[in-house]
């Protein structure tokens, strides 16, 4: 009865060849992602060992390892994340929990958008500016670091307020029921249902935070320094500053070399993300509700 | 007791319910407010700080038409400096045009694949290596335009110098395809299925329904990714830095050699003393900057928000 008409073949032959075209797009968009890693392990993978890891660079940075740098960024994020995890919480519990929808409320989320973006180098000159001249704390750990911080809030802010919205409003409802306060629900009911789900945005952060380069550039990590990172006061180095030195700074660094350290840092990104996706998934596939 | 009127010896204590944990309440709710008005404090905070250091040179040096109009940038010359970021901004537009030319219809490919063609595994693997390409750090892909790019365009164009626009635009439009991916997908996902199952039954193939339903519909959407896109390319220094060759030029063509407005910041504010007219006009790009992409991201979430609620 119904006969493929001429116009319906076409139409169909189109739909396939949109649907080609749409995958070699895909597929062309993805392929530097597989391109970009093979070179990086192939050309640095060689560059890769213990004493690379664990030694400083010797030579004026044109051999030897990367640990400063290694351990300075461990310091960056970690103090980046005692300051941006609890400001980001407190923020997303407002939001979810505390906020009408009034023009206060889109004022604070237009202010999230625009933090997350302002230019990373506008960040830095912030950095310097408030930080490192007018609080005073110099080039050190703690300038970067809040750089860094005030820079990722918005990650830690999008992901917490995501995931205690997930959490089903009668969760709360049965909870006010029994006579507790917010904050009793909140941090009875509500958090313990959310709490993966921010590890997950935690997870994202570190990831971001690790790879900014131009926020800690003026305001706290260094070309090179003999010494290793004592307290949030010092300058240090960092893997993302080390790797734009030795590519572009140094004359007579070996070629291998920025690639070894290219790789870690890509790494480390990497890793900390795939964790963050695959906790994701893993979460996705056990909701009870 | 009894014979007496209950009114006036009630002890209006013993209704007053605020024990520790209405106290505690009250605290956690003025605590949670300073963390939900930090982010406003922190966007006034940037402006105010970056137009402190800068304001200097407003006040003194700062005449709008050699600013905004000269292509002569040179703000290290002891007896006349010269303050024009003129070609600075053209070296900015034009990495970020190419590398628009780039990530949008890569971008919104990608999107419409993952959202209306892709199904099941499919789908979340493409996603996941989607996310992936956004969480490479621009100091990598620099590097990456630095020793993989620039060697390739030498060798396939047969031009002197690889660290160009054309590099600078490949790697920046691969920087920004992600995340314009992603929020272009979110436009698709928000076009109701009704819309399509409706197209549908009307006989339409699956392009038909996107091209004449969904994409239309998720218009919006769709130009609020391409904004954000367009300020991540304008914001964008270590790979802009490390990838346009770093030298200043008015672009004639796309294998030419400019400098971009943040790589120019980045690159002198470690060389310039704390309060000279040098530092201070590295501060003032730094609030041109901070201004254009305000503007853009306020019009890309007026745009977006005009949609749910239309």
């Amino acid at each position: 009865m119904f006969e493929t008409s001429e116009l319906n073949i076409k139409n169909q032959r189109v739909q396939r060849l949109f649907k080609i075209l749409f995958l070699l797009m895909t597929m062309l968009l993805i392929a530097p992602v597989l391109l970009i890693l093979g070179t990086l392990i192939v050309k640095g993978g060689s560059v890769i060992s213990i004493d690379f890891l664990f030694t400083s660079p010797t030579d004026g940075m044109t051999a030897g390892g990367i640990f400063p740098a290694l351990l300075g960024t461990v310091w960056l994020v970690a103090v980046a994340l005692l300051i941006s995890v609890p400001l980001g919480i407190a923020a997303a519990i407002y939001l979810s929990e505390y906020a009408g929808e009034n023009w206060f409320t889109r004022i604070i989320n237009l202010a999230i958008i625009n933090l997350a973006g302002v230019p990373s180098i506008v960040h830095a000159l912030f950095g310097v500016g408030a930080f490192v001249l007018f609080f005073k704390f110099g080039t050190s750990i703690l300038a970067a670091s809040l750089t860094l911080a005030i820079m990722t809030l918005p990650v830690v802010i999008v992901a917490t307020r995501e995931s205690l919205q997930a959490v089903p409003f009668a969760f709360r409802e049965a909870c006010w029921n029994m006579g507790a306060t917010r904050w009793q629900t909140i941090r009875r009911v509500v958090l313990p249902n959310a709490v993966s789900g921010i590890l997950t945005g935690v997870i994202l952060e570190v990831s971001r935070t690790a790879g900014e380069t131009a926020p800690i550039m003026f305001t706290g990590a260094v070309f090179f320094t003999p010494f290793l990172p004592q307290g949030i006061f010092d300058q240090t180095m960092a893997m993302s500053l080390h790797l734009f030195v030795v590519s572009t700074q140094v004359p007579g660094v070996p070629e291998n070399l920025p690639y070894g350290v290219a790789l870690v840092l890509i790494a480390m990104v990497l890793i900390m993300n795939s964790l963050s996706i695959a906790f994701r998934i893993y979460l996705r596939g056990k909701k009870k509700w | 007791m009894s014979g007496q009127p209950m009114t006036k010896t009630v002890d209006m204590a013993a209704f007053d319910r605020r024990n520790a944990d209405w106290y505690i309440d009250k605290l956690v709710q003025a605590l949670v407010f300073i963390g939900g008005i930090s982010a406003i404090i922190f966007v006034v905070g940037i402006f105010a700080f970056v137009t402190k250091e800068g304001f200097g040179f407003i006040l003194d040096r700062f005449d709008f038409q050699e600013f905004f109009t000269s292509p002569y940038w040179y703000p290290a010359d002891e007896d006349a400096p010269e303050y024009g970021i003129l070609a600075l901004i053209a070296g900015t537009a034009s990495v970020t045009g190419l590398a628009m030319l780039v990530a949008i219809p890569f971008s919104l490919g990608t999107a419409v694949y993952i959202a209306e063609f892709a199904s099941g595994k499919t789908r979340e693997t493409l996603k996941v290596l989607v996310e992936l390409l956004a969480a490479i750090p621009s100091v990598v892909w620099g590097f990456i335009g630095l020793s993989i790019m620039n060697p390739l365009i030498i060798e396939l164009f047969d031009v002197p110098v690889g660290l160009n626009v054309l590099n600078a635009g490949i790697i920046l439009g691969l920087m920004a395809a992600p995340i314009m991916t992603s929020i272009a997908e979110d436009a698709l996902k928000a076009v109701p299925d009704r819309y399509r199952e409706a197209a549908e039954a009307m006989g339409a193939t699956r392009w038909q329904v996107i091209y004449k339903t969904v994409l239309p519909a998720a218009k919006n959407g769709l130009l609020g990714a391409v904004l954000l896109g367009v300020g991540r390319g304008f914001g964008e220094t270590m790979a802009v830095l490390m990838a346009t060759g770093h030298s200043i030029n008015m672009p004639g063509s796309v294998f030419d050699s400019v400098r971009a407005l943040t790589a120019t910041i980045a690159a002198e504010l470690g060389e310039t003393a704390v309060g000279s007219d040098h530092y201070q006009v590295l501060f003032t790009i730094g609030i041109f900057l901070f201004l254009i992409t305000f503007v853009i991201n306020l019009t890309a979430d007026l745009i977006v928000r005009g949609i749910r609620k239309g």
